[in-house]
């Protein structure tokens, strides 16, 4: 008789633990053959209350954090992605029910886009900041500061790929992130939450949860202490729900097009006016 | 004693043409609002009518809109960049040139000394469209990629406090960045964008590429809800900025928004007191508090509390109450009674909250909307004056033992604009500015304005910078992001 | 007692002293610089200016002659008009001193005082021997104000407390015979700062009055500077109740530039100090412009400098 696979558990990632949902909740995710692959959580409202505690808590550290050493830990997250390749690809090849080739090529994007904002870390001032030339006796300058605690909705395909490109630049800037998987695809972010686990990255600056993203819509548009929302992955029409009840604190929300760009950093950080007077 | 006491140093108003009545300024004349109705504005100091004022309703909007699509379509997104900065450089100038008018009417209208007028709002204003001439031909190299493109039509919204400036912080970057504008003034404040249309006709600006439509909050309404607006760019109070951004949440118009402040102005013991001093007056008392980044909490390190109250208090005696014409007046009239309603409100609220008030003695002018120069001591974080933006010349103080206990007292407000910081420590300096959560952080120094300076909030102080390199980039499509 | 008369304590007073922020400084002085003085309040200022005038002359090629001018003009600044008020002092060399004091006395002048500068005027550079004797030889001559120099070699090099023993034996010199006002000359002290600080030792040491320059450096009262001296005037007295007197040398040239110098005065120190016993302005052309600016007032139409006396 051939031996039984041992079978993951795909629990939710909160402040660094792996837990399950407060409400002992699960939903079914089937393969790309139609066979089924995992019962994943399905996270409720006081899951994402958790989840933003432990981003609100980490993010200032993570902020604090040298950009040398964002960019360092960000790295570290792509060398922890190539030593998994193996198993992102065989769960995008069950879900997605693409190529191995297919497969192979969306894991390796994804370790390069790792590598691609981690060299950004620590050039966002350079590039975004300015001295402004006052007309008078003072220094001034502008710089770029993190946000805070961002919600992410990536796409939901190509799965791995799509969120760790919506991920990747929120937490170059320096701030924490709630990241909503898609409910259709989420195996390969919740793995990703094993890649960060190992990967230096403070518990609670990444917060990972499953479930259906229009349950959690109201309460992450209303939630007063998450302060920007990427929605790239969402529908229109819950784009309207995000963006009205993210008035109530004024969110910085965005959706961006599928590329790789400096900006999808920048839209979530704030930029800092200094003066200060020149004498002596 | 002395008989040094300042004669009337009035300055003349005939050098203001007001007319008696205006229009609206649509596709490059003043015309009549559809509906023929009208409304007046007043000098604050005085209660006098200065002139009947058109109101714009919805019909009247729309053809501000009409116009000011066609001139996009038609001119301004066609002509050289070039040529667009050079119609810029012309206003400029001739805002210089009519400086002390403007610098008259903006005081008429709006209640402010004409020494603040005369020397910051009119300058500052022609220096936006000075500064954003030049940016006009070279935003290929403004660091938002090599093709970056205007958005179309901007509806803007301004408040009463620095009407002109308003003005220039909304329609120099719109226009430069190659946008046509409708704008709206504030309803108690709208002679100086009237005689702004005015300079638009001298400099031969293309008609329609900016209108400027008078009215209320109504009015204000039809041109945010307007469907052909592509962007809306809004300052005033955070209440009004979430209406507006409820508003267009389900549409496709992006916008900026310069809303309120509660800012915390923190004096270390180490701080050039004198100094600090000065800065705590020019940060609560500069036009009349009527500031959304003024330094309405003071926050004061224990042990040079009674010193800087003691300096502070006698710094407030000097201050100049009264006639906003008076060359040497220091603080002028309140500019609505609505708004003089609100801060009486408010620091009715202080007393009963149990802090304690503190103003000069002074007499204040029997006509007009006044309120002294104000301090309340002994305020704690949850009264509603260290919360509330109360918009008036109102200080509320704090104190605090260490630095770690003033950055939190500072940050623990839903409001993000501005912070001072006053400390002879420049490592401190630095830690405290990293700290302040704040858009804005003047050390040792307040409320300083420059074109080239970014400004803008953090939190629930609004969305998106004005001025500088990064203002621009609210007046052009974005790279990265997808247009709602 | 402020300080109990050892280095250690003058040093740490001194040390404690708040900084002065040099833009904001020049600011609230350029601030005040834009105060419109019109009408009834531009008559009172002149004439408490005029008051307020030490006239001076510190030339190499002063004479009798040149002094005796100087002192018809002190008493009598425009002698077709007796309304105007004296000025505030001579101010001499010491050689000059009993000249001056017996011409004032014999054109009915008893009441204008003869300052003399001293203590190796203007660089200051001889023993503390050599001031004492120049000091004393202008107390003889019959100088009631002595404008002392202090070592500014001295204090940039830190030796404080020696600038501040040679401050307190020229006051004991002066007794209750003569005023003395210290002269900081600030364009060589530099900043603000510096300013305040020598501003205290000077009053600590027992100046009646400090001074800003001699008139031989440039910069010399410049309003921020001006402006940091009131403040310390105006701090010493809350911290003592004791007022000292100010006086600004050097650069004051027009009625406009004396007019700055008194809201200077009135909004920083307070109404208290514009007396001719708390403020003096160390100036000679400006004696002139201001008195051309009282005609003007008067009559309405502009002077002509042909109608003020040439000294």
């Amino acid at each position: 008789m051939s031996r039984i696979d041992v079978n993951k558990t795909y629990k939710l990632f909160i402040g660094g633990a792996f837990p399950r949902s407060e409400s002992g909740r699960v939903y079914e995710i089937k393969g790309a053959d139609k066979k089924f692959i995992a019962n994943p959580a399905l996270a409720s409202r006081k899951d994402l209350r958790d989840a933003v505690v432990a981003a609100k808590t980490a993010q200032p550290g993570w902020a604090n954090a040298t950009a040398f050493n964002r960019g360092q830990i960000l790295y570290r997250m792509a060398e922890m992605l190539e030593g998994k390749s193996e198993q992102f690809i065989n769960e995008i090849i069950s879900l997605e029910g693409v190529t191995k080739k297919a497969a192979q090529l969306q894991v390796s994007q994804a370790i390069d886009c790792l590598v691609w904002y981690s060299g950004w870390c620590d050039k966002l001032a350079s590039i975004s900041g300015s001295q402004n030339q006052v007309s008078g006796p003072f220094y001034n300058f502008t710089t770029p500061e993190s946000l805070g605690v961002v919600a992410v909705f990536a796409e939901a395909k190509p799965s791995l790929l799509a969120t760790v490109r919506a991920l990747a630049p929120v937490l170059a800037g320096g701030n924490s992130a709630i990241l909503i998987a898609s409910e259709n695809f989420p195996l390969p972010a919740i793995s990703l939450g094993e890649v960060i686990a190992t990967s230096d990255l403070p518990g609670g600056v990444v917060n990972i949860l499953t479930g259906k993203a229009s349950e959690l819509i109201p309460w992450v548009g209303s939630h007063m202490e998450i302060d920007g929302i990427d929605l790239t992955g969402v529908s229109k029409k819950q784009e309207e729900e995000l963006r009205l009840a993210g008035v109530d604190n004024l969110k910085r929300i965005f959706r961006f097009s599928n590329t790789d760009h400096p900006e999808r950093i920048l839209s979530f950080m704030e930029q800092k006016t200094i003066w200060h007077p020149i004498g002596i | 004693m002395s008989d040094f006491e300042y004669a009337n140093a009035p300055e003349s108003p005939a050098i203001a043409n007001i007319a008696s009545n205006y229009g609206l300024f649509i596709g490059g004349k003043f015309v009549q609002p559809k509906k023929g109705k009208s409304f007046n504005t007043i000098n604050p100091a005085t209660e006098e009518v200065l002139s009947k004022i058109g109101y714009a309703d919805k019909s009247d909007i729309d053809a501000a809109v009409k116009s000011a699509r066609s001139a996009y379509l038609k001119v301004w997104s066609k002509m050289p960049a070039k040529e667009r900065g050079k119609y810029l450089y012309r206003i400029a100038r001739i805002m210089q040139e009519r400086a002390r008018e403007f610098a008259v009417v903006e005081t008429l209208d709006n209640g402010k000394p004409i020494r603040e007028s005369r020397d910051t709002d009119v300058p500052l204003a022609a220096a936006h469209f000075f500064y954003h001439a030049g940016w006009a031909d070279k935003l290929e190299f403004a660091g938002f990629g090599s093709k970056p493109k205007s958005l179309g039509v901007v509806g803007q919204v301004i408040p009463w406090n620095f009407p002109l400036l308003m003005l220039a912080w909304k329609i120099a970057p719109a226009l430069a960045a190659g946008n046509t504008v409708v704008l709206k003034p504030a309803e108690t404040t709208p002679l100086t964008a009237l005689l702004f249309a005015e300079v638009c006709q001298q400099a031969g600006l293309p008609e329609g590429v900016v209108n400027i439509v008078t009215g209320d909050g109504v009015t204000g309404a039809a041109l945010v809800n307007h469907p052909d607006i592509n962007k809306i760019a809004f300052t005033g109070s955070t209440e009004v900025g979430k209406s507006i951004a409820r508003a267009i949440s389900g549409s496709k118009k992006t916008a900026t928004l310069e809303l309120g402040g509660k800012a915390a102005n923190i004096v270390f013991d180490d701080a050039a007191i004198d100094e600090a001093v000065e800065g705590i007056v020019n940060g609560i008392f500069f036009n009349q508090g009527h500031v959304c980044c003024a330094g309405s909490r003071l926050i004061l390190q224990e042990n040079v509390a009674e010193e800087v109250l003691d300096k502070l208090k006698k710094r407030m005696s000097l201050i100049r109450v009264g006639d906003p014409m008076d060359k040497n007046t220091d603080l002028g009239a309140i500019n609505s009674k609505e708004q003089l309603n609100k801060i009486n409100e408010i620091s009715n609220a202080g007393d009963k909250e149990g802090a304690n008030r503190w103003s000069p003695e002074l007499k204040l002018p029997s006509k007009g909307f006044w309120f002294p120069p104000t301090i309340f001591t002994g305020v704690t974080q949850s009264h509603r004056i260290a919360r509330e933006e109360i918009f008036g010349p109102v200080l509320s103080v704090l104190t605090f033992r260490t630095p770690a206990e003033a950055i939190e007292k500072a940050n623990n407000t839903m409001y993000g604009l501005s912070a001072g910081i006053w400390s002879d420590k420049g490592s401190k300096v630095l830690w405290a500015a990293k700290q302040l959560k704040a858009g804005v952080i003047w050390s040792n120094t307040f409320n300083k304005f420059d074109p080239a300076s970014p400004f803008g909030g953090y939190k629930e102080s609004g969305w998106g910078r004005e001025g500088g390199r990064h203002g621009l980039s609210g007046y052009l499509t974005a790279e990265a992001k997808v247009n709602k | 007692m402020i300080i109990d008369g050892s280095e250690k304590s003058l040093r740490k007073f001194l040390s404690e002293l708040s900084p002065v922020d040099q833009v904001g400084a020049e600011a609230r002085a350029a601030m005040l610089a834009t105060r419109s003085i019109k009408t009834s309040s531009k008559a009172w200022a002149i004439d408490m200016a005029i008051s307020m005038v030490d006239l001076t002359t510190l030339e190499g090629a002063d004479t009798p002659g040149k002094i005796k001018t100087l002192c018809a003009k002190a008493v009598r600044p425009d002698p077709t008009d007796s309304t105007v008020p004296s000025v505030g002092a001579i101010c001499v060399y010491n050689d000059m001193v009993r000249i001056a004091r017996s011409e004032l006395d014999s054109i009915g002048g008893n009441s204008v005082p003869v300052a003399a500068v001293a203590t190796a005027f203007p660089s200051g550079r001889a023993s503390l021997a050599v001031k004492k004797i120049d000091t004393q030889d202008a107390l003889n001559a019959g100088a009631s104000e002595i404008d002392m120099v202090i070592d500014r070699g001295a204090f940039l090099s830190g030796r404080l407390m020696e600038v501040f023993e040679e401050i307190r034996t020229i006051k004991e010199l002066c007794g209750n015979k003569a005023h003395l006002k210290v002269i900081l000359e600030t364009g060589e002290l530099v900043t603000y700062d510096n300013v305040r600080k020598a501003s205290y030792l000077a009053m600590l040491a027992g100046a009646d009055f400090i001074k800003t320059s001699t008139g031989k450096v440039a910069p010399a009262a410049t309003a921020p500077v001006v402006l940091v001296m009131l403040e310390a005037v105006r701090d010493y007295f809350a911290l003592t109740g004791t007022k000292i007197g100010v006086k600004p040398a050097g650069g004051i040239r027009t009625t406009k530039d004396a007019i700055k110098q008194l809201v200077l005065v009135k909004e920083t120190a307070g109404d208290q100090w514009l007396t001719p016993d708390l403020f003096r302005i160390g100036a000679s052309a400006l004696l002139n412009d201001l008195l051309m600016q009282r005609m003007k007032l008067r009559s309405g139409h502009y002077a002509s400098a042909n109608y003020v006396t040439v000294d």
